[in-house]
């Protein structure tokens, strides 16, 4: 047992020095591709922020609703099918139809090649359940339907969400799904994180409207300008929309001195915009943003070069935000920020600091106490926690994990327990040396006696760091890492470098007495 | 040889006296729980004014309308943790915080760290600590069980309790805050405990098996002998490691490493007197892992 062929030396040497070296590339520019791996600092460490958006789909499923309302109309009447009293209801649209023609209804619904209810095969569901119940329909989404919709919004407004990120310029942001309804986004090393919120929070829904004096309150709403005060009726049709946007830009009109946003619209846009201010001259045409008026500018000429510029009282910072939100387009839905944790750089250099001082002191602490208690044989285990944290490292930085400020104390942790193993070799081949003679036989039955208890020790930190990988969140998730890695990492050391460094020096003392 | 036998009723006592006072303060107390958990706003402020002092940083929260505000220190005399409910869930509150602050203070704070968990992300955070605590409680479970005899696992499974609950106990009774971190430490503290048990059950049954003629009385206790240096020197260095977080690793990591500090500590202690004196008031002799060997060969 105690004996290591050269080539099993061989192989434990060059292992070692390979995560060493992968382990220092952190400390050197190294240029070559493999060695200039990095573990990645979290966001505690490095400053930054994160965000967890939710989805607020329930206006995603009014709208939905109301055309479906139209739809079906529609498409029974060309079926001579008289749709009476439709109209929504929580989440629900309820209609009556003559009784001789409710099978044709029914039929229709069930359809899987239906034209107004689809059906996914994959899932055996339609999107839409329709119900009799006795004195009229309801129609409502099913699950899977409920589903579809919600991943086809948020697949929207990630897109959205990524396209306003990257045009604020921060460096590698990351951002993901989360379940159907919520999208994560980490921005490490953000210097501005309200400007960013500020910007995931708005719509950015914009219209161009007619302001009308039609009394009549079907077809018109009553909106408010952005100072919250004022209020003015603005047709519900609309002219045009952030859709017909090709481009939006910040600028200083000469003119006025004011900051405006100037904008180009593509061809349908054009023409629309081209219609409604030749029919439309004398009249106000009211700029709606997420249902407030920004300004509602009298027109005075026909525009027909598909280019217009909004004034609304901007400074160049909200000119140039709300430039750069009509460029990336309107979220399907409105997003709320949900959790936010956000780190500022210095607190982050703080804390790697802190983490240091911390791991630097606590392995030498546990180092000096190895060497006091065992000498020869703590000498053996230090050398062999100091090639631990080497290769721990080296197998975060390979696999370029994130290291987090409870990361590192995973890692300060693994030093404390690192020794466990060892300890109990060691105790046991003192044991064994009180009835054996022989230093090489009781060194022997003192590692083959301990692994039982070692392997069950093991086991039980690890089904510990791997619920909380799965169950832990965030900087959490950083510390099973290191704890899980640094299992494996302690038992290599323990069995292939201790065991090496422990069987040369038995060999070379095994006439001597009280060894240990 | 200590013997730990003599004190195996006495401590039996202690212990029940704390899992009850431990239970009853998680009862009536309660726990305090951080944001994570609860929902709220939380602000860590450096000032750069020495000046400043926290009862006027107090005074301005408590006029910025934000319900119940709670404004401590934070380590060192200019850093200070601001928390409140931020019941309405206001979008812009960071940015009129500031403006208010900058308005009375002149411009000098700095916003080391903001964080803001809205009541529906709270409550899944502590169903999913619940639910982590629980499972690995469940998979420890299972492991002894398959490992050892039941006796056994009655044993390690209510050592490990103890652990947890007393842990809980001195939070709720010191008004410790829990948050994220803490649910690290306590499935830590479940595999410490864990592990700690199992060195001595191994050393309990290999001795049970050597020797027909001890009672498990005796027996427990020179198996804790046996295994004591093993358990003191592992238990020093955890410490020693934590010590070290818990002194030098800066204040966020402080609550994790209290309470990993006490887990090891009640660890270690109920790996002695609770797991051993199961075995022994179950009445465990040699024929326990005997007839276990003949059913698995």
């Amino acid at each position: 047992m105690l004996y290591f062929s050269k080539l099993r030396i061989l192989f434990i040497t060059l292992f070692s020095l390979l995560f060493i070296l992968i382990a220092s590339s952190n400390l050197f520019k190294v240029d070559d591709g493999f060695f200039n791996k990095k573990i990645n600092l979290g966001l505690d460490l490095q400053g930054g922020s994160y965000l967890l958006l939710e989805i607020d789909n329930a206006p995603v499923i009014e709208q939905k609703l109301q055309n479906l309302t139209t739809t079906i109309r529609n498409y029974f009447k060309d079926k001579n099918i008289k749709i009476n009293n439709i109209k929504i209801n929580n989440q629900d649209i309820f209609f009556n139809v003559p009784d001789e023609n409710k099978q044709s209804i029914i039929d229709t619904f069930e359809d899987e090649n239906s034209d107004i209810n689809p059906y996914y095969p994959r899932f055996k569901s339609h999107q839409l359940i329709l119900e009799d119940t006795g004195n009229n329909f309801k129609v409502s989404f099913s699950k899977q339907g409920l589903i579809s919709l919600k991943t086809s919004s948020q697949d929207q407004a990630i897109e959205i969400v990524r396209r306003r990120i990257d045009e604020v310029g921060t460096n590698e942001p990351n951002i993901l799904k989360r379940g159907n309804n919520r999208i994560l986004v980490e921005l490490p090393g953000l210097d501005d994180p309200m400007r960013v919120k500020s910007l995931l929070g708005k719509t950015a829904n914009l219209t161009f409207r007619f302001v009308t004096n039609n009394k009549d309150s079907f077809g018109v709403e009553k909106l408010k300008y952005e100072d919250g005060i004022e209020e003015a009726s603005v047709s519900k049709r609309i002219i045009i929309s952030g859709d017909n946007l090709l481009d939006a830009q910040p600028k200083m009109d000469t003119q006025t001195n004011q900051t405006i946003v100037s904008f180009s619209l593509d061809r349908v846009g054009a023409k629309r915009f081209g219609k409604a201010t030749s029919t439309g001259i004398g009249k106000q045409l009211a700029i709606v943003l997420d249902g407030k008026i920004i300004s509602a500018p009298v027109i005075r000429d026909t525009i027909a070069s598909g280019s217009g510029q909004i004034s609304g009282g901007f400074t160049f910072q909200t000119a140039t935000d709300l430039a750069l939100l009509l460029r990336s387009g309107a979220l399907p839905a409105p997003l709320n920020i949900i959790e936010e944790r956000t780190v500022g750089p210095d607190l982050g250099q703080d804390s790697i600091n802190a983490g240091m001082i911390a791991l630097a002191i606590g392995f030498l602490l546990v180092i000096i106490f190895m060497f006091v208690k065992y000498r020869i044989f703590g000498l053996i285990t230090n050398i062999t926690l100091i090639v631990n944290l080497f290769i721990l490292l080296g197998i975060l930085t390979l696999f370029e994990a994130t290291l987090t400020l409870p990361g590192i104390a995973g890692i300060i942790l693994t030093v404390g327990m690192a020794v466990d193993a060892n300890v109990l070799i060691f105790e046991r081949i003192k044991e064994e040396l009180k009835d054996e003679k022989n230093n090489i036989v009781a060194f022997d039955s003192g590692y083959t006696k301990s692994r039982t208890a070692i392997i069950d020790a093991n086991i039980t930190t690890l089904l510990a760091a791997v619920i909380l990988f799965f169950m832990g969140s965030g900087p959490v998730k950083g510390f099973s890492v290191t704890l899980g890695v640094g299992i494996f990492t302690t038992l290599f050391s323990v069995y292939f470098i201790a065991r090496l460094f422990t069987s040369i020096y038995v060999s070379r003392n095994r006439n001597k007495e009280r060894l240990i | 040889m200590i013997a730990f036998n003599k004190y195996y009723n006495h401590f039996n006592i202690v212990s029940t006296f704390l899992i009850v006072v431990s239970l009853v303060l998680l009862i009536f107390k309660g726990l305090n729980f951080g944001i994570d958990f609860k929902g709220g706003t939380l602000i860590e402020l450096r000032s750069t004014d020495e000046k400043i002092n926290v009862t006027s940083l107090r005074d301005k929260f408590s006029q910025m309308n934000l319900g119940d505000v709670s404004v401590k220190k934070f380590g060192n005399d200019r850093d200070y943790l601001v928390k409140f409910e931020n019941k309405d869930n206001k979008k812009n509150i960071i940015e009129e915080i500031k403006v208010s602050l900058d308005k009375s203070f002149g411009n000098n704070f700095n916003f080391r760290r903001v964080e803001n968990v809205g009541p529906k992300v709270s409550a899944e955070l502590l169903k999913s600590g619940v639910i982590a605590i629980s499972l690995s409680l469940a998979i420890m479970l299972f492991y002894i069980w398959i490992r050892f005899e039941w006796q056994f696992s009655l044993g390690a499974i209510l050592a490990l309790f103890h652990d947890v609950i007393v842990t809980l106990g001195v939070f709720s009774l010191f008004s410790l805050e829990i948050n994220l971190s803490i649910i690290a430490a306590v499935l830590t503290i479940v595999g410490y405990s864990m592990n700690d048990t199992v060195v001595i059950f191994d050393r309990v049954r290999e001795n049970l098996r050597k020797y027909s003629d001890i009672k498990i009385y005796e027996l427990t206790n020179i198996s804790i002998n046996e295994t004591l240096s093993r358990t003191i020197i592992t238990s020093a260095t955890t410490l020693l490691a934590l010590l070290a977080i818990y002194l030098f690793g800066g204040e966020i990591l402080k609550g994790f490493s209290l309470a990993m500090i006490l887990g090891v500590v009640f660890g270690t202690y109920s790996s002695i007197y609770i797991a051993n004196t199961v075995l022994v008031r179950l009445r465990v002799s040699q024929k326990t892992v005997l007839r276990e060997d003949d059913g698995n060969s």
